[in-house]
């Protein structure tokens, strides 16, 4: 087991340095140099300018920029913020747990309503059940997660009057949970929107195939009840490819979740990544593409872990996937 | 309806997936055509209507905040949506499918270095590479396509990769490599026809993920700017408090046309799916099936 993950770890470095690498070269390939953007756009004069260069570090050719980059990561240090000053690290721990408690929410709303609707829609084709998990997917999977925003916060909030449409906390108020809870009923309903498609979608067609086993039709003819048979015969086989999908999606409930942060100014990485886009500000970019690198990538390893613990059949034979 | 290929009589036979391509032909051809009817200009300013003019018969969908008619608009948003839509997918398949074939086929580092690309690309959220290639580029609609349709390969390839590898160990490549056939006839003969089908039909997948990337894109306003129209752009301007609570009518209807194009795509993807597996053919329309191969999207 040891040696799986040790395996699994090292397979997953390539694919990290892919993604820093490409963003890091994108980022200093921009036209508008970084010494433009840090000196906000003031440094005109080629004295000061290379000066400034030289005291960011930028008179290095970008390859080994990108390795000195690697060296701080290592030992933590992300930077400084081009357009704050702050260190990186700092801007991006403030904006973590915002973000986290919103894809959070999001998700486990997702995953208590799809899964228990895939289930019922896999056990009962034809039925009400199915065809309204079928409506769902259908939805969640055409409806652009900013038309979704959009139309809550009309609906909701300006003709209802019930949520407020933007931040996190009111202003002035001490920042309760139930305030809190307000604010992230919107974006949360979005996120969760968003992610019931391909849950329930992925829910039904494994339990469907689940509930085709011989196994299942043993426990029937033994007499279990019905109930039993599906939810728990036949469920938990069926939730293993289900995890391995909600896995498979993390990086698009991400992107998401980002669309969704900045419609409802909600202050998490997603607003803070697109504030840096916009005004260039690389080192910021680049701390949050590795905070998010790593975040898929270490999901994906214990997922992976979880997965070869919970199902004896796969085993700790070494081979990826 | 007599069609003679069984996969297009199959197609033909589901009536969901047939009134969703039928709704797309209409919606296709409308956006072309009506702007020559109506001959209305997206970009023109009508000064007697004024700005935020309400909808009346001459504008049906009332003006903008620069008098340019909506509707108009939202037609040439329709086709440069539309456009992007296709031409991203297009290209990602173009480039995915060889890609997919060769690092099925050839395997060793083929196979190592193409799939270890395509685990970087799908497993970090797009939408921020886009961002970053597009504010690098430039937001033309060209560049965009570039940019989605060339980020687009990985899931392409992974489906035509893993075809490759179970046809790579079937009877019939084994035949034709006896009977001597060359790697490209193989490659491109034998293997291609029989790996593609799920390809084509995740293809609509595609169309819905790019119109939803470059509208959300656009909305955001780091995709298309104004006076160029898109879908995206246009619902934008309910993010104004005054446009969002009282002239519902200039951001929903192109908020609508991308949820009512995505829903026709998705379901014609869904009848490509069932008529391009044979196992399936038979089963009843539901959104999944219980059998039959998945297409992870």
């Amino acid at each position: 087991m040891a040696n799986y993950i040790v395996k699994r770890i090292l397979g997953a470095l390539p694919v990290f340095f892919g993604i820093t690498l490409l963003v890091f070269f994108l980022m200093n390939m921009a036209p508008a140099t970084i010494a433009d953007a840090a000196g906000g756009g003031e440094a005109s004069s080629a004295v000061m300018r290379a000066a400034l260069e030289a005291n960011l570090g930028l008179d290095q050719p970008i390859p080994v920029r990108y390795v000195l980059w690697l060296k701080e990561l290592l030992t933590g240090d992300l930077g400084l913020s081009y357009r704050t000053g702050q260190p990186v690290l700092r801007m991006i721990a403030q904006r973590v747990v915002p973000s986290l408690i919103l894809t959070g929410t999001g998700v486990a709303a997702a995953v208590v309503i799809g899964i228990p609707l895939g289930v019922m829609a896999a056990w009962k084709p034809g039925s009400g059940w199915s065809r309204l998990a079928g409506g769902l997917t259908l939805l969640s999977y055409s409806a652009p997660g900013f038309f979704l925003c959009v139309l809550f916060i009309y609906c909701f909030s300006v003709v209802l009057g019930w949520f407020p449409a933007a931040n996190m906390y009111s202003a002035g108020s001490g920042g309760g949970l139930g305030d809190l809870l307000l604010h992230l009923a919107l974006p949360a309903s979005v996120v969760c929107l968003s992610s019931l498609g391909n849950l329930v979608r992925q829910t039904a067609s494994a339990c469907g195939e689940v509930l085709g086993e011989d196994y299942i039709r043993t426990a029937r003819a033994k007499g279990l009840p019905e109930w039993r048979v599906v939810w728990v015969h036949g469920f938990r086989t069926a939730l293993l490819p289900v995890i391995t999908t909600i896995l498979n999606h993390i990086p698009h409930i991400i992107g998401g979740s980002l669309v969704v942060e900045r419609i409802f100014g909600w202050p998490g990485m997603g607003s803070l990544l697109f504030t840096s886009v916009s005004s260039r500000d690389y080192t910021v970019i680049m701390g949050i593409t590795a905070v998010i690198a790593l975040a898929v990538l270490a999901t994906g390893i214990l997922m992976d872990i979880f997965y070869r613990m919970a199902d004896p059949g796969v085993g700790w034979g070494g081979e990826a996937k | 309806m007599k069609a003679k290929h069984p996969a297009l009589r199959a197609f033909l036979s589901d009536r969901r997936a047939v009134a969703a391509a039928s709704f797309l032909c209409v919606e296709i051809l409308l956006v072309l055509l009506i702007p020559l009817v109506l001959g209305q200009d997206p970009n023109l300013t009508d000064r007697a209507a004024g700005f935020w003019a309400l909808p009346s018969p001459q504008h049906p969908l009332g003006t903008d905040d620069a008098g340019r008619d909506l509707l108009a608009r939202l037609l040439a948003g329709g086709r440069v949506s539309l456009l992007i839509g296709f031409a991203a997918a297009a290209l990602g398949t173009v480039l995915g499918v060889p890609l997919g074939l060769l690092a099925g086929y050839k395997g060793g580092k083929w196979e190592y270095w193409i799939m270890r690309a395509c685990d970087t690309f799908q497993s970090f959220p797009s939408i921020i590479l886009v961002l970053a290639m597009v504010s690098l580029l430039g937001p033309s609609v060209w560049n965009i396509i570039l940019v989605i349709g060339g980020l687009g390969w990985a899931s392409v390839a992974r489906l035509v990769y893993s075809g490759t590898l179970s046809a790579q160990k079937a009877e019939y490549v084994e035949a034709s490599r006896a009977l001597g056939a060359t790697d490209r006839d193989i490659l491109f003969r034998t293997i291609l026809p029989n790996v593609i089908a799920p390809v084509w039909a995740a293809l609509p997948l595609k169309v819905v993920r790019a119109i939803l990337s470059e509208s959300s894109l656009s909305f955001l306003g780091v995709g298309l700017r104004t006076p160029q129209a898109s879908w995206g752009n246009l619902t934008q301007s309910a993010m104004e408090l005054v446009t969002l609570t009282t002239r519902p009518w200039a951001w929903i209807p192109p908020g609508l046309c991308i949820v009512a194009t995505a829903l026709a795509l998705l379901l014609v993807g869904e009848g490509l799916r069932r008529a391009l597996n044979p196992r399936s053919r038979t089963e009843r329309a539901l959104p999944f099936s219980s059998r039959g191969c998945k297409i992870k999207p």
